[in-house]
């Protein structure tokens, strides 16, 4: 699988472990259970060759030299993943020799730490997590806080439709790690978190020795601790993480104070995506100026993108922001089939029909003129031949699932409205569907403690706005026949889930 | 110097009193079962529980404060301020006034915890309001057993129509909590069923 | 010149357990959705119900309902 060169964009496995509906198993199976509402797809067979492609790419001869890269690359893209090793990840000293040694030249006095939040400042590095806040002001809101802060890094990918986090954390984690210590550093950490899912045993043990190489090279002056949190979809909210750690269960609180302010023990707590630290760690290297090389004025630098479904090469793909949708999809190969509606931003994101979505810049102050939002950088490519209110069924029933149970509206309205849209979606709405939807969904948004009942009311809207036309045939006619197309959105199978949360 | 009186009038005053603080704990045990059980009908307002809830008890505060200053100051036995709060420590029926102090001690803490709930927080409060559970009874056989009118009709009737309310409204709730599990649906009227006949037994024997 | 006092009021939604109390002493800016849930009207309360949503958080079996008392020098 030849990588073409310079053309910025890194092909990296296919999601594996997570239910990955990129099959390609038809049959009656698939018949059967999409005639009756939910169930994920687990397709071991795709999963297995996901896994020989994955083994291939390990051990290909680089298709990328390991160059030194002291200066900052001179292509424009790829940049996080320019660096990405396909021999060991986890040498912190073949780390050293491609990026030199992490630039935090000891502690020469208070200056010299506020100086990289004034460099991130200028970058323009928003968050990578989905809420896409100004990682500059963050900081600075932490390091201006009383006492001593606490860093937390956010690999626990909870979207089932994303893996960039994952890609990064296993071909990058030094990379990743130096950010999270030249953030310690910059807030006045003396603690640092790096959380991923505790099913992903493989990946914590990878993480664990990475950590371990550092703390016994002396790299780090706050040691990073790997710890592994429930894999609920809840859980990987900032919040939910914080409350983890000080030994509650893993769900969100209700909002003040918001962990900047007191959060882990009490202290200021930094939380950003593994993303956002890895990038950090380059403007540490190269410094602002390069990193605004790329992207717009309002949305700077470039951006992990999971692009998926019918596409030809789903994956990872590292982009400028602010490149037209439409050619991040062809980056993929192209769609396989024509596509009828592009999901973007994930399961709290919103569809967007395909002529509309292919000209939109993707990035979050284009995205959110149009409605919609960046979320964490999730492509998903819905054809003409499959049901889009079939698959947001699916979603709003996982979603429902996947509630903290700790507030009133969410715990009882998400249900409900799965159960209204599976309704449309395999029964048909007769009239009266429709209707109970929309009471629905003024009474869930906006009345729980943390987004989850919002991102699946938004998912919902949009799915309506979109697929109207869709929505009035199953409200007078009944399922059409994409609902027996393969589920395309991944949703964990039951094998895959946890339902503890602590 | 201490003040003493002679004469039967503290005494009468002393239990009635003490009935009196019967009845209201009693009816406050029964309205904080049912507002934690949500009880409301058309013309019952949830909040006229909770809040009948909270004057009955700060009531019965007041009659408990009658109760033990008109025992206190019989001069028929000297009780002691202090056996009021501390259990078993005084001379006369050591263990049923003891019972009565250790009735009046979470009576206080429940009070007082309640009042400062906004500044406790609600796991706290909740913590210790659960001990309301063992104060009533506690105090109802306190009742029972140093209560000089226990060998009386009425007397025994009263106590068990509020041990029977009590029990009622306990049973009405854990009936509601779980109502899927049909082996505790039976156990609780079970109990309830073969309760009766045991306590009216009990009591013929004129505790 | 005074001082105002505004009253805001906020549902804490992981302590709500739904008893619906709020709703019954507060009828004019709390209703109570199809699962006994409050739904707060929008905007500050007004004076005259002050002491009226204070009692309602008072009231609160949880102490879900939250008072936010701001004070705003008045012209």
């Amino acid at each position: 699988m030849s990588e073409p060169e310079g053309r910025g964009a890194a092909r990296t496995d296919a999601p594996k472990g997570r239910g990955a509906a990129w099959s390609e198993e038809r049959g009656t199976r698939n018949e059967r259970r999409a005639t009756r509402e939910g169930g994920a797809l687990s397709a071991p067979e795709a999963q297995r060759k996901q896994s020989a492609e994955l083994v291939r790419c390990a051990h290909a001869p680089a298709a990328r030299p390991a160059v030194p890269l002291y200066r900052p690359p001179q292509a424009r893209l790829p940049r996080l993943l320019a660096g990405m090793s396909y021999h060991q990840p986890t040498d912190l000293r073949e780390h050293e020799r491609r990026y030199g040694p992490i630039p935090l030249r000891g502690h020469s006095g208070r200056e010299r730490p506020q100086r990289l939040i004034d460099v991130v400042d200028r970058s323009g590095l928003t968050g990578r997590g989905g809420a896409g806040f100004p990682t500059g002001r963050k900081m600075r809101s932490v390091a201006t806080g009383r006492g001593p802060a606490t860093v937390v890094a956010n690999g626990a990918e909870g979207e089932p439709a994303s893996c960039k986090d994952r890609l990064l954390l296993t071909r990058l984690p030094h990379l990743v790690m130096d950010g999270i210590s030249l953030a310690a550093d910059a807030v006045g950490a003396s603690e640092a978190f790096l959380c991923v899912h505790r099913k992903e045993t493989d990946l914590l043990a990878t993480l664990a020795y990475a950590a371990d190489a550092r703390r016994r090279a002396g790299v780090d002056p706050v040691p990073v601790q790997v710890i592994g949190i429930p894999g609920r979809y809840v859980s990987s909210e900032q919040s939910s993480i914080v409350q983890f750690i000080n030994g509650g269960p893993a769900k969100p609180t209700f909002a003040p104070p918001r962990p900047h302010e007191r959060g882990v023990a009490g202290r200021p707590t930094l939380e950003n995506n593994v993303e956002t630290l890895a990038h950090l760690a380059l403007i540490a290297r190269y410094g602002d100026t390069w990193f605004r090389g790329v992207g717009l004025p309002s949305a700077t630098g470039s951006a992990l993108v999971t692009v998926g479904g019918t596409v030809a090469r789903p994956g990872v793909y590292e982009i400028e922001l602010g490149t037209p949708i439409g050619q991040v999809i062809m980056q993929a190969g192209g769609p396989t089939e024509r596509p009828q509606a592009l999901l973007v931003g994930g399961y709290f994101g919103t569809w967007i029909p395909a002529e509309y979505a292919w000209q939109i810049p993707l990035a979050q102050p284009t995205l959110r003129a149009a409605g919609g939002a960046m979320g964490a950088g999730i492509v998903i490519a819905l054809p003409v031949t499959s049901c889009g209110l079939a698959e947001t069924a699916r979603v709003v029933r996982y979603l429902a699932e996947e509630t903290a149970g700790q507030c009133g509206p969410c715990v009882m309205g998400l249900p409900a409205l799965a159960d209204a849209l599976a309704d449309l979606a395999y029964q048909g709405g007769r009239g009266r569907v429709l209707d109970q939807i929309s009471r629905l969904l003024p009474v869930i948004e906006g009345r729980g403690a943390c987004r989850h009942p919002d991102g699946a009311t938004k998912l919902v809207r949009s799915a309506l706005r979109t697929f109207s036309a869709e929505v009035q045939w199953h409200d007078q006619r009944g399922a059409c026949y994409g609902v027996r197309r393969d589920p395309l959105l991944p949703v964990p199978g039951d094998e895959e889930r946890e339902w503890g949360w602590k | 110097m201490t003040v003493s009186f002679g004469g039967p009038g503290l005494w009468y005053a002393t239990r009635a009193a003490g009935l009196v603080t019967l009845l209201l704990l009693t009816l406050s045990a029964l309205l904080g079962v049912l507002t934690a059980g949500r009880f409301a009908s058309p013309t019952w307002p949830r909040f006229m529980t909770v809040g009948l809830h909270r004057n009955l008890s700060l009531l019965a505060l007041v009659f408990v404060a009658l109760h033990i200053a008109t025992t206190v100051l019989d001069s028929y036995t000297s009780i002691q301020v202090s056996a009021a709060f501390i259990p078993f420590i005084s001379s006369y029926k050591r263990g049923w006034l003891g019972l009565g102090a250790i009735a009046l001690d979470l009576l206080i803490a429940l009070v007082v915890t309640s009042l400062t709930r906004i500044r406790l927080g609600h796991r706290a409060w909740r913590l210790v309001h659960w001990s309301g559970y063992a104060c009533w009874p506690v105090a109802v056989a306190h009742g029972v057993g140093a209560g000089t009118d226990e060998g009386t009709a009425w007397a025994v009737d009263m106590t068990i129509v509020c041990v029977a309310a009590v029990a009622g409204a306990i049973a009405w709730r854990i009936l509601q909590r779980w109502p899927e599990r049909r082996v505790l649906r039976m156990s609780v009227t079970a109990l309830a069923a073969l309760g009766v006949p045991v306590v009216l037994s009990l009591s013929g024997y004129g505790l | 010149m005074g001082l105002e006092m505004s009253i805001k009021l906020r549902v804490n939604p992981t302590m709500c357990d739904g008893h619906g109390m709020c709703a019954e002493l507060l009828p004019e800016i709390i209703t109570l959705d199809q699962w006994g849930y409050p739904i707060l009207a929008p905007g500050p309360v007004p004076r005259p119900l002050a002491d009226h949503a204070k009692r309602a958080a008072e009231a609160c079996p949880t102490l879900a309902l939250l008072i936010d008392e701001t004070r705003h020098k008045h012209r």
